[in-house]
């Protein structure tokens, strides 16, 4: 139990570094997604659709938005800062709420609660179903 | 660059269809909660957690493809299946998209379902067959785990884009003039080379948590019961 810990701290740092940090080096061109549902269409150099007929013209507005929509820090002008902080807001809210979430719903009180793997014989394997 | 936007927005699926494809999503996570309740003990939920929280780190890095002008992230369901297995996997990924869709304005709320279906339900389900394929057929080894990852991980994809073809097909808004093999075309071959990326990422993340903690590694765990009948039983058999 005590080194899952270090591995769990290890491995949301490397998240919050992915995040944070690398994030602002991703490529700013649509994904595979958006430029198949902009086939057809003529876009000029900021992305957006200048003519031509293709499914996402038909895109319509989100329905909340908020403050950190499309990654970014509403009025935070620097974008480094903006997409990095937004980012790493994002893994820490994931894990908040998945690990919550998950350790909520856990099974309990079969077995020592924290013992590293043991296969005991008769232990029903649920990757089987 | 207006947006960042990486997922299905408000509008290019009609109402009726993303609520069907809503009601399939929410039927798929409350199995996925029934049945990933057996696997998720003390230690498996947190470290589910960083799953979870790692796949929304790396959707965020959009790398290069093929083309100029057209990027390609993680979808995460083959490494999530490999991580932490099929059901708690899946909903690792909706996590990640409900978080995306509700704070982060990536994906309309509307579309929810329809995003789920294709990469938490189609995506995990057929990495998982995949892995459990792969890892029975090749050599117990780092380059067998590696294979299996990447095989896993590029089919898986590029599946979950043909789940949105399926989606436009059955309520695209745009009018494709009956070309929808245009599209299925596009969606085929730039998921085909984002797969490989994909597939670079899930076996390089997969080898390093295996090498580290090959216990937390839900794949390498599952496969040894998976084979009882050639494991001597401790003890001696008659």
């Amino acid at each position: 139990m005590k080194r899952s810990w270090g591995f769990l701290a290890g491995g949301l740092l490397v998240a919050l570094l992915l995040a944070g940090v690398v994030s602002n080096f991703a490529s700013p061109h649509p994904d595979g997604l958006d430029s198949s549902l902009r086939e057809g269409c003529t876009v000029d150099a900021d992305g957006e659709i200048t003519g031509g007929s293709c499914p996402a013209q038909q895109e319509k507005e989100h329905e909340i938005g908020g403050p950190l929509a499309d990654y970014g820090i509403a009025g935070l002008d620097n974008d480094f800062l903006s997409t990095g902080l937004s980012g790493g807001l994002g893994v820490l809210l994931t894990f908040a709420v998945a690990g919550g979430a998950f350790w909520l719903v856990r099974r309990r009180g079969t077995g020592p609660a924290g013992s590293p793997d043991v296969d005991r014989p008769g232990t029903p394997t649920p990757s089987q179903g | 660059m207006e947006t960042l936007a990486m997922h299905i927005s408000n509008g290019i699926i009609n109402g009726p269809v993303a609520a069907l494809f809503a009601v399939i999503a929410l039927a798929a996570m409350a199995l996925a909660v029934q049945r990933g309740r057996q696997d998720l003990d003390d230690r498996l939920a947190p470290m589910a957690g960083l799953v979870a929280a790692f796949i929304f780190a790396v959707q965020m890095l959009n790398f290069p493809i093929f083309t100029a002008g057209v990027s390609g992230h993680l979808l995460g369901g083959a490494l999530a299946a490999m991580l932490v297995g099929p059901w708690v996997g899946a909903l690792c990924l909706a996590v990640v998209l409900v978080v995306q869709a509700l704070v982060f304005g990536d994906g309309g709320v509307a579309m929810l379902g329809l995003s789920i279906t294709n990469m938490a339900v189609i995506g995990v389900a057929v990495a998982y067959l995949l892995i459990a394929l792969l890892l029975r057929v090749l050599p117990r080894t780092v380059a067998g785990l590696a294979v299996t990852a990447f095989v896993a991980a590029l089919v898986s994809v590029v599946v979950a884009a043909l789940g949105f073809v399926l989606q436009y097909w059955l309520g695209g808004t745009a009018d494709l003039g009956g070309n929808l093999a245009g599209l299925a075309g596009t969606m085929a071959v730039s998921h085909l080379f984002i797969g490989i990326g994909e597939g670079l990422i899930t076996a390089t993340t997969v080898v390093t948590v295996a090498k580290v903690r090959p216990d937390l590694v839900y794949a390498l765990r599952a496969r040894r019961p998976a084979t009882p009948a050639t494991v001597p039983t401790v003890g001696g058999v008659r």
